[in-house]
């Protein structure tokens, strides 16, 4: 299809296969009067007709291309992890209202999830045989339970659609980097000072507004080799996860290929800041020089 | 707020307060007096637009591209009161409740497409359009709509809505919005400008032309 063709030029309007490929991955230089041109063509015998053509067209193209676009595993993955999470904390928030309730009737009551799911198991107290605390137990630990369940599919799951980025990262961690930039491509996309803060928007943002310094890191401080690391040189842990995990998702969603030598870089480079001995770079964390 | 509303947006009684609806099917769960239904001006910057009285020049029956139309709240008012209506998002999320509007509206054609590359949609929506609704929430709003520019008839009409805290949130919101009015200038006139404040923090309302 040449430059200047409108939609219709592929076929006619009984290939709804043709007319949907055409809309989706068409283009032109610029508009022109489609509707006339149409007709003109023989495309559709009046304008009315044309346009019911388009609807049918346009609705069949973009639901194609929805569909498409959120069965990518990658919004499979963002799916389960915030699922994940709501599931966490919702059995938490339960758990703790249990907790409470069940105070009233049993002076030993424990607290959090494990307790629902004592008291689910029927292990408590007889005290607590009132059925309605005995239910809300329950349904503490299915909720507690379909979080695991969703963790072990996060786990199944992130390798497969990101493999350089959970090698470096644990995989539960790799999702949630992929949730919070809305997507691989858009993670891929990023550069990694803004990985590196990818959670802690709240205090970026503060930052920015001036009153606040700026954040070392976000949600990849989870990642044992921040976490790992004296607090003096977490700053400059951070910088280093994030920029071999930028890379890693870089490589995962442009090529796929498996890059080992990530990891070693990663874990070299964390071995020479954990290295430093804190009082002599105390000061230097967050500067250039350190690099 | 005497400006004429165009022909199919009236106002109508609900529970007692005068609100500006329009006929069609419901989509938002919004309230109803028979075939009408409101138009939220809190959750449609068009219809604060309309709702603190600038001049759109709508008529009613335009060719209108809509440029951000999310999951169609705005653009499902548009359709009842307008001819035929494209609807460009790039979301797939929210295109999901678009297409879900767009079954009970026969001149409605939405498209999953970036308004920032309006090549892709050229060969589908067609040239000289009456009007041009934008309200797209990513950084350059000035350039999406020169861009847009093309499919726009020259007596035309660019109903924008700027949101300053998707150019930058650091900056006060007054030089975000006389940037954007002198990038628009290249190749539009502004008409009117007013801030959506009562409806929506931090937006500027522009009507302008080529």
């Amino acid at each position: 299809m040449s430059e200047t063709n409108g939609w219709f030029a592929a076929g006619d309007r009984d290939d709804p296969d043709a007319t949907t490929t055409a809309i989706r991955e068409g283009s032109a230089d610029e508009p022109r009067d489609w509707p006339a041109l149409a007709v003109e063509a023989g495309f559709a015998s009046d304008t009315e007709e044309y346009y019911d053509t388009l609807r049918e067209a346009t609705t069949a193209a973009t639901r194609a291309a929805v569909t498409e676009r959120e069965r990518a595993d990658d919004r499979q993955l963002v799916h389960a992890i915030r699922a994940m999470d709501d599931c966490n904390r919702t059995a938490n928030e339960l758990a703790e209202r249990l907790a409470e309730w069940a105070g009233t009737v049993d002076p030993d009551a424990g607290t959090g999830v494990e307790y629902a799911r004592a008291i689910a198991r029927g292990e408590a107290d007889d005290d607590l045989a009132e059925p309605a605390i005995g239910s809300l137990a329950e349904r503490v630990a299915d909720l507690a339970d379909e979080a695991d369940e969703l963790r072990e599919f996060v786990e199944r799951q992130t390798p497969a659609v990101a493999p350089n980025l959970s090698a470096l990262a644990e995989p539960v961690l790799a999702a949630r980097l992929i949730a919070l930039a809305g997507g691989l491509e858009d993670l891929a996309k990023k550069p990694s000072g803004t990985v590196q803060v990818l959670g802690a928007e709240d205090a970026l943002f503060a930052h920015l507004r001036g009153h606040a310094p700026s954040p070392k890191h976000g949600i990849i401080y989870t990642h044992d080799a921040v976490r790992g690391t004296h607090p003096e040189n977490r700053g400059s842990a951070a910088r280093a996860v994030a920029g071999k995990l930028s890379i890693a998702a870089r490589v995962d969603h442009y090529s796929g290929e498996l890059k080992p030598e990530l990891e070693a870089e990663l874990a070299d480079r964390i071995e020479t800041i954990q290295a430093r001995t804190t009082d002599e770079d105390a000061g230097t964390d967050g500067g250039a020089d350190d690099e | 707020m005497s400006k004429q509303l165009p022909a199919g947006v009236e106002r109508h009684a609900f529970d007692g307060t005068d609100r500006l609806a329009t006929r069609g099917e419901p989509v938002y769960g919004e309230p109803t007096d028979g075939e009408w239904r409101a138009w939220n001006p809190h959750r449609s910057k068009l219809g604060a637009m309309l709702e603190v009285g600038m001049d759109t020049g709508l008529e009613g029956g335009e060719t209108v591209l809509y440029l951000g139309a999310a999951s169609g709240t705005t653009v499902s008012h548009v359709a009842d009161f307008a001819g035929p209506t494209y609807a460009v998002e790039f979301a797939a999320r929210p295109v999901r409740d678009l297409l879900e509007t767009a079954d009970s509206r026969e001149r409605l054609f939405p498209l999953l497409k970036d308004a920032r590359k309006p090549a892709t949609y050229a060969h589908v929506v067609e040239s000289d359009v009456d009007v041009i609704v934008q309200d797209v929430a990513t950084r350059g709003q000035a350039r999406v709509a020169l861009e847009n520019r093309q499919f726009l008839a020259d007596d035309g009409r660019l109903l924008l809505a700027v949101k300053a805290r998707s150019e930058d949130v650091t900056r006060e919101p007054a030089a975000v919005f006389e940037d954007v009015r002198e990038e628009l200038s290249e190749r539009y006139e502004v008409l009117e400008a007013r801030q959506l404040e009562a409806y929506h923090a931090d937006h500027l309302g522009i009507v302008a032309q080529p």
